[in-house]
């Protein structure tokens, strides 16, 4: 192998792994447009993506593209399930007590995850065969390709709502100015909704996509999640394109170190990376 | 005035002294009432958890900012002692100012830069901090001793005196559990404290009364890093062996939960959260299975229901009825 093959190797994983992040961190950015709150029950998203998608191939025993489309509305079902039942009855709209409330919401849902799954670790097949492709002298999964690909569509779809459709209009309306959005009678309550039902289904998406490259247990979604905030910083948080740049960005610094440098502390590298953007330039790569 | 009223008011104008000796006194008592290694073994692990969720809640409650890595600097602490008796032989005393000394500069390195920002980024950067350094104690196993921790951290001793079984420890834990609740007691009805209470109730009018709010912060910070920290020695010496699992994000969500069910901002409130969340494993059988439904149960429902937490929010609904009867009486 010479160096540019390695080189090329370890940026294409970088890219897969990026776009992972992307997801979830745009699935962090939504909610924080229309609620101004981090929400940590994204984590668990991306875990409940992998495991719907167990349940729908294995279970059920539906073919990969039904199981797919499945798996993502389960978990924008029960992200809007989460807001309505879990968030919206809060006799306080203090950021402190929502932002604790996300965070007791993840505990419960990561425990009936491992009431219903099991605390094993399992294999989720690929999406199509594992026979690695060889492009310009790298090997590259059939499942990477995949991944990069559906980001990319999932991002056409959310540029599509927010820009074409009345709803996604009145997101941004929110997103930009709650107050002057509230007066001219958008209705707050359908905002957040859909918000957590995108941010539900990004992160699904994001788990159904990962899971066959990791392995699926029930707390996978924690430093995924994690990650994917640290994307959301490194662009800026709350930009939609800062937290495309910022996982792309993160995904190919965290395979290049365990490329060139040491692959024991690869976990590390978004941590120092969301560190060191909050000392130097708090607003991310893109943000306001 | 009546002399029952006199008694009533010398009691309420002395109330938190007052309950302050009364808690000494109980403390004081409890291992004549029990003697069982393990119920006391507990509760000097409550003690331990006192002393984090005191600073916690000061930094939670006071500076409106959120910490979900305070394991970091527990387990820093922890560590940091560890190694320096171990490795370096450093009197255990000498070793915990040393590590809390350190631990303040790593609050302060964090807490100036991402302070001055608005909104909760330092929630992120802790926990990013929690996690670095959980992989740091997996990984660096020459030193850390790895996934399988670290042995043989000597006893706390005064002269010959050590502190080595759980009747010891009780009063060496508690006394430090005391020395915090009257720090943070003090602090908050001080100067400073006052201004802390300032900037919880809104930050821009605080700035405006001339609070420095952002050095009011990142002081609050650093000294709940140093209570974790000093925490994190005590635990050290008590089980005279550390292990990386101690220290993960999820004690740190534990912590959080003490915090919040006490009350944000209650003083009295962190007593009663960290003994309620250490006491829950013995009250229920079933618990391993259903931990995280009990533990974010309780914090979903509190919040929900009780923002202000169990002690303020109970108080606040006695006084409310007693308020509504008075009403009642005066106008039949």
């Amino acid at each position: 192998m010479n160096p540019f093959q390695d080189f090329l190797q370890f940026t294409f994983s970088g890219l897969t792994g990026g776009a992972i992040y992307a997801l979830i961190a745009l699935g962090f950015c939504v909610v924080n447009n229309t609620m101004g709150i981090v929400n940590f029950v994204q984590v668990d998203f991306v875990t409940l993506g992998g495991m719907l998608m167990f349940s729908a191939l294995f279970a059920i025993g539906l073919p990969t593209v039904p199981g797919l489309l499945l798996a993502v509305a389960g978990v924008a079902l029960i992200a809007m399930l989460v807001e309505r039942v879990g968030l919206r009855p809060a006799r306080s709209n203090h950021h402190l007590v929502l932002i604790f409330l996300t965070v007791g919401l993840s505990i419960i849902l990561r425990g009936i995850i491992k009431l219903v799954w099991g605390k094993n670790r399992m294999a989720l097949p690929p999406l199509t065969s594992d026979t690695p492709v060889n492009l310009l002298g790298a090997s590259v999964l059939p499942q990477a390709l995949w991944i990069l690909l559906l980001t990319v569509i999932a991002i056409a779809l959310l540029t599509w709502f927010f820009y074409r459709t009345p709803l996604g209009l009145a997101m941004r309306a929110v997103a930009s100015n709650p107050t002057a959005a509230a007066v001219v009678g958008i209705p707050a309550g359908r905002v957040r909704l859909t918000s957590y039902a995108i941010a539900g289904s990004l992160g699904g998406l994001a788990g159904v996509l990962v899971t066959p490259i990791t392995t699926l247990n029930y707390d996978v979604g924690v430093l995924l999640g994690l990650k994917g905030f640290a994307a959301a910083i490194l662009g800026g948080f709350g930009s939609f394109p800062g937290a495309i740049l910022g996982g792309l960005g993160l995904g190919l610094l965290e395979s290049l170190s365990a490329g060139y440098l040491s692959s024991a502390y690869k976990d590390v590298v978004a941590f120092v990376v969301l560190l060191l953007v909050l000392f130097i330039r708090p607003k991310g790569l893109l943000g306001k | 005035m009546t002399a029952k009223q006199k008694i009533l008011y010398f009691l309420y104008l002395h109330r938190t002294g007052l309950t302050v000796t009364l808690l000494s006194t109980a403390i004081f008592c409890w291992p004549l009432v029990t003697s069982n290694p393990y119920t006391l073994g507990l509760t000097n692990l409550i003690a331990l958890h006192v002393v984090v969720v005191l600073g916690l809640n000061l930094f939670i409650g006071y500076a409106g900012q959120i910490s979900l890595g305070h394991a970091a600097f527990y387990g820093l602490g922890a560590y940091g002692s560890a190694i320096a008796t171990v490795n370096f032989g450093i009197n255990p005393w000498l070793a915990m100012l040393l590590v809390a000394f350190l631990v303040a500069l790593v609050a302060l390195v964090i807490g100036i830069p991402v302070l001055r920002l608005a909104g909760h980024y330092l929630a992120m950067a802790t926990l990013g901090l929690n996690f670095v350094l959980h992989t740091i104690l997996l990984q660096w196993d020459e030193v850390t001793g790895g996934p399988s921790g670290f042995y043989g951290i000597p006893y706390l001793a005064i002269g010959d005196f050590e502190f080595y079984d759980e009747f010891r420890l009780h009063y060496l834990l508690w006394g430090f559990a005391l020395l915090s609740l009257l720090l943070c007691l003090n602090l908050v009805r001080s100067g400073v404290g006052r201004g802390l209470a300032a900037l919880a109730g809104d930050e821009t009018a605080a700035a405006a009364l001339g609070v420095n709010t952002r050095n009011a912060k990142i002081k609050v910070f650093v000294l709940s890093a140093v209570l974790a920290s000093l925490a994190g020695s005590l635990f050290a010496h008590t089980y005279s062996f550390v292990s990386p699992d101690s220290f993960n994000i999820f004690v740190s969500t534990d912590m959080v939960i003490m915090v919040v069910i006490g009350g944000m901002g209650s003083i009295w409130g962190s007593l009663l959260g960290a003994a309620l969340i250490t006491m829950l494993p013995e009250w229920m059988d079933l618990f391993e299975t259903y931990k995280d439904f009990v533990h974010g149960g309780i914090l979903v429902l509190v919040l929900m229901f009780l923002p202000q937490g169990l002690v303020t929010g109970l108080f606040d609904l006695v006084r409310t009825r007693l308020a509504l009867r008075r009403g009642q009486d005066a106008a039949a």
